[in-house]
């Protein structure tokens, strides 16, 4: 019964998801200053609709109601509680519905949190969404419903979730990369109500960027929950993939970034408008567009969802029209609009136009990739082939090098123009510094890579120039260091996430290069030495766990003959599905991962192992999270709230 | 509003549609392409892989691939904790019943097991080899179970079907190869 509401409940809001679209629409073209401020009431209605079917799928599975075939394909009655409930989104149709939930979530949140917009531009922003949330409500209804129910005969027992995805991972990873992922929705809207309107001012801008810097966040932190998943879950210690849909959430999040820096410069000297808008329309299509490549089947990764021709379909008609829609409002509605305002090549748009230049090539690059097996079968007739790895490391890495030498250089730009001596001085001495530091650090701990030497360099200039630009801002107060307490939340914002970024390239030049693995067969009693720890490998037992039966093993580590500690690392077999699985044991450390993992049984109760230590991986996911941190704290700036005020008479200039 | 078509002054602002239009008609394209997962086998068209292996129902007797020879033959990788292998189990029965030899690849499994495995749901093939370390799976590309080859009767590698074997993929895609490759020999 109540799965039969929650049906009913999603058609309301397939209904009120029109009325979004059309009455502030109608309103706006007619200028009924009530019919736009409707929109308000009907988004309202549209999420507590949606809220009510996603919560009666959940009701669903908490109560095990296999009759929902959804829930049969996903679940077990002895699966863990929490487990039920994340499996919710464990497969396409459930966490399409969290996708549209989401969506209306940040539909919501415009109503609540928008008292700056003007009544008119309020309701064209909702009026997108509106449509947004109809189109994804039903291709929901149309192909894949997750409220279909095999009536009177169904199973007694579920299919039990995907042992890969019965982890705390599937809990947090997929409802935080959505929400940012689904969030790039908004600055979207805003871009084409601003193009819609006619009006491409500076307000758009401002009202845009706490908007950008929240979905950025969550996406942020998003792929970096996923990448920790992967680390932890998949038994490998890779932490990325360059997985066709890793890629189609990082191609936003790499817009996302030139989004952030772009809406700065459009918003304090009014350039780059129509190159913002055009950023924030291919921020939110890469998102649908990475939806496509993971729903419809085009492409095999050990992620895909669907394998439904009909939902590719539809997904892509979908795209066509909202991608091309905005596309080519754009390119009729853009015309004419130039900035005035000139800055010489050394001023802060400047650098931020390489960042821009940077951050695309970089997407270009990435998309390319992910694309070309599609395009090479297309072409060559049915040929297959597949692009991984080391074409992906050798086109973006480079590509960011020069991203963060730049990142190092722009801390002292200045607006329109900076002077050249201003820039660059004592810059050649924190090269230097670093560089020594680096060096002396190389030496001392481990050995000397030249690779380590470029990136760690670079990562200790920037932080030179951060600490600096903190310097300069409380030597001007004479060094009265509260002042750094009345600064305002965008500069805490700006520091927060450079620093997670140079954090995370630390990590990542540390675990690429100084990871050390041993794959090999160890029998009771056997030990082995590896970078100062030593590995006993003393025994396996049986467990048994709620759904699943396993071979757990222990392994003692020792350094300087002490005991560190005890790994059990797991080969479980999960009946249900009979599936097995690899459950790594990883000592997590600050500077160091000890990581265990089974390979498989060999003869005489002897196994294969796989052992690996990660120094400074850690680094890759606190980077990850100080930078989507910083952009959290950015969007608490008084400046965004206090312009509220002078918006008001906008309120009737329709 | 309607009565003036859109002047475009500055050409560039199209370029960003352009490419997505050829964006769109690749992803359009895509559809008409092959299932992906139907992954080729690099094997296709050579003959099948040595092995010595172990007969599974008599561990003294070592099969080769001589004994895959003389006839159109399916080779079947199955085993005990593969779910979707019993789910075919019926059809290759019934297949193995209308006259087709199907030769089974024991694969990573163990010996009770399997025989009893066979025991409780019938044994339609003619033989089995044991592949316990994976060496035969390795050689052949498999990745999985169930997989299903067809080999003709010098021994060659015609077809590989990776998943259940359903009534449908038997009557559209098994049984029609058969057909030519028996064709061929008659």
């Amino acid at each position: 019964m109540i799965i039969e509401l929650g049906h009913f409940s999603l058609i309301l809001a397939l209904g009120l998801s029109l009325g979004l679209t059309m009455v502030p629409a109608w309103g706006v073209q007619t200028g009924n200053i009530t019919l736009m401020q409707c929109g308000d009431s009907i988004a309202k209605g549209l999420f507590f609709f949606l809220l009510l079917a996603f919560l009666s799928l959940c009701y669903a599975f908490v109560v095990d109601d296999f009759s929902v075939n959804y829930v049969a394909s996903n679940s077990n009655s002895a699966l863990p509680p929490q487990y039920k409930i994340s499996a919710v989104w464990g497969a396409h149709e459930g966490s399409f519905l969290l996708w549209t939930l989401v969506l209306g979530g940040w539909t919501l949140a415009v109503t609540l949190c928008s008292r700056d917009l003007s009544v008119d531009m309020r309701a064209r922003v909702l009026s997108i969404l509106g449509f947004l949330a109809f189109g994804f409500t039903l291709f929901s209804l149309l192909t894949s419903n997750p409220f279909e129910r095999s009536l009177p005969v169904f199973p007694v027992e579920g299919n039990d979730l995907n042992p890969l995805l019965q982890d705390f991972g599937l809990i947090v990873h997929p409802p935080m990369l959505y929400i940012g992922y689904v969030g790039f929705a908004v600055p979207f809207a805003l871009a084409i109500a601003t193009l819609w309107s006619g009006r491409l001012d500076m307000a758009w801008a401002r009202w845009s960027r706490p908007w950008t810097n929240v979905a950025w966040a969550f996406l942020t932190v998003g792929i970096t929950l996923g990448s920790w998943w992967a680390y932890y879950e998949l038994g490998w210690g890779g932490w990325w993939f360059w997985d066709a849909v890793e890629n189609a959430s990082f191609m936003p999040w790499l817009v996302g970034t030139a989004l952030i820096h772009s809406l700065a410069s459009t918003e304090k000297r009014a350039v780059f408008k129509t190159w913002t808008v055009l950023l924030a329309i291919s921020a939110f299509s890469l998102s649908l567009l990475g939806g496509f490549l993971v729903r419809s089947g085009v492409l095999t990764s050990v992620h895909a969802f669907a394998q439904d021709p009909q939902r590719g379909m539809y997904i892509l008609v979908f795209l066509i029209v909202v991608v091309g829609g905005s596309l080519a409002l754009y390119a009729v509605r853009a015309q004419g609009i130039k900035s005035n305002t000139t800055y010489s090549w050394s001023s802060r748009e400047a650098m931020i136009l390489v960042n821009n230049l940077l951050l695309v090539v970089a997407t270009a690059v990435v998309l390319l990739g992910t694309l070309y097996p599609l395009a090479y079968e297309a072409i060559s007739g049915g040929k297959k082939l597949s692009v991984g790895p080391p074409y992906f490391n050798a086109v973006f890495v480079p590509v960011m090098v020069v991203l963060f030498i730049f990142m190092a250089i722009s801390q002292r730009s200045r607006w329109k123009d900076t002077k050249i001596d201003l820039l660059l001085k004592r810059q050649a001495w924190y090269v230097i510094g670093s560089m020594g530091l680096t060096t002396v650090l190389m030496l001392s701990l481990a050995t000397f890579k030249s690779y380590v030497l470029l990136t760690t360099t670079i990562a200790f200039w920037i932080l030179a120039n951060l600490l600096e630009n903190i310097f300069q801002r409380v030597n001007r107060k004479r060094w009265n260091w509260n002042y750094l307490l009345t600064q305002p939340l965008s500069y805490y914002g700006m520091l927060l996430g450079h620093l997670g970024m140079v954090v995370m390239m630390i990590g990542i030049s540390c675990t690429v290069y100084y990871s050390v693995e041993r794959d090999l067969r160890m029998a009771p009693g056997d030990e082995i030495e590896l970078a100062g720890y030593q590995f006993k490998f003393v025994e396996t037992r049986k467990i048994n766990g709620p759904n699943f039966t396993s071979d757990q093993a222990e392994i003692i580590v020792t350094r300087d003959g002490k005991e560190v500690l005890s790994l059990f690392p797991e080969k479980r077999f999960y009946s249900a599905r009979g599936s097995i699985m690899t459950e790594a044991d990883i000592d997590p450390g600050l500077f160091r991962d000890l990581y265990v993992a089974l390979g498989e049984p060999l003869a005489q109760s002897a196994w294969g192992v796989r052992i690996q230590i990660k120094p400074f991986v850690r680094w890759i996911w606190i980077g990850g999270l100080l930078s989507a941190l910083g952009g959290m704290v950015a969007i608490g700036d008084k400046r965004y709230r206090k312009s509220r005020r002078n918006d008001f008479a906008n309120f009737l200039k329709i | 509003m309607w009565a003036r078509l859109p002047v475009i002054k500055n050409k560039s602002l199209i370029i960003p549609l352009l490419l997505f239009f050829s964006l769109a008609a690749l992803l359009w394209r895509s559809f008409s392409l092959e299932d992906p997962s139907l992954l080729p086998s690099q094997l296709l068209d050579k003959p099948f892989p040595e092995f010595n292996l172990e007969d599974l129902h008599s561990s003294s007797r070592i099969r080769n691939a001589n004994d895959l020879l003389g006839d159109v033959s399916l080779v079947n990788v199955w085993a005990t904790w593969c779910v979707n292998c019993l789910i075919e189990h019926p059809v290759l029965t019934r297949i193995a019943q209308g006259g087709v030899t199907i030769v089974g690849l024991n694969y990573n499994d163990d010996l009770q097991k399997a025989l009893a495995w066979l025991d409780r749901h019938g044994d339609p093939y003619s033989f089995h080899v044991r592949d316990n370390n994976g060496t035969l799976a390795i050689d052949l590309g498999v990745y999985g179970a169930p997989e299903t080859f067809i080999i003709d009767e010098s021994g060659i590698i015609r077809y590989r079907h990776i998943g259940v074997v359903t009534e449908e993929v038997w009557a559209e895609k098994l049984y029609p190869i058969i057909n030519l490759l028996r064709g061929k020999s008659a």
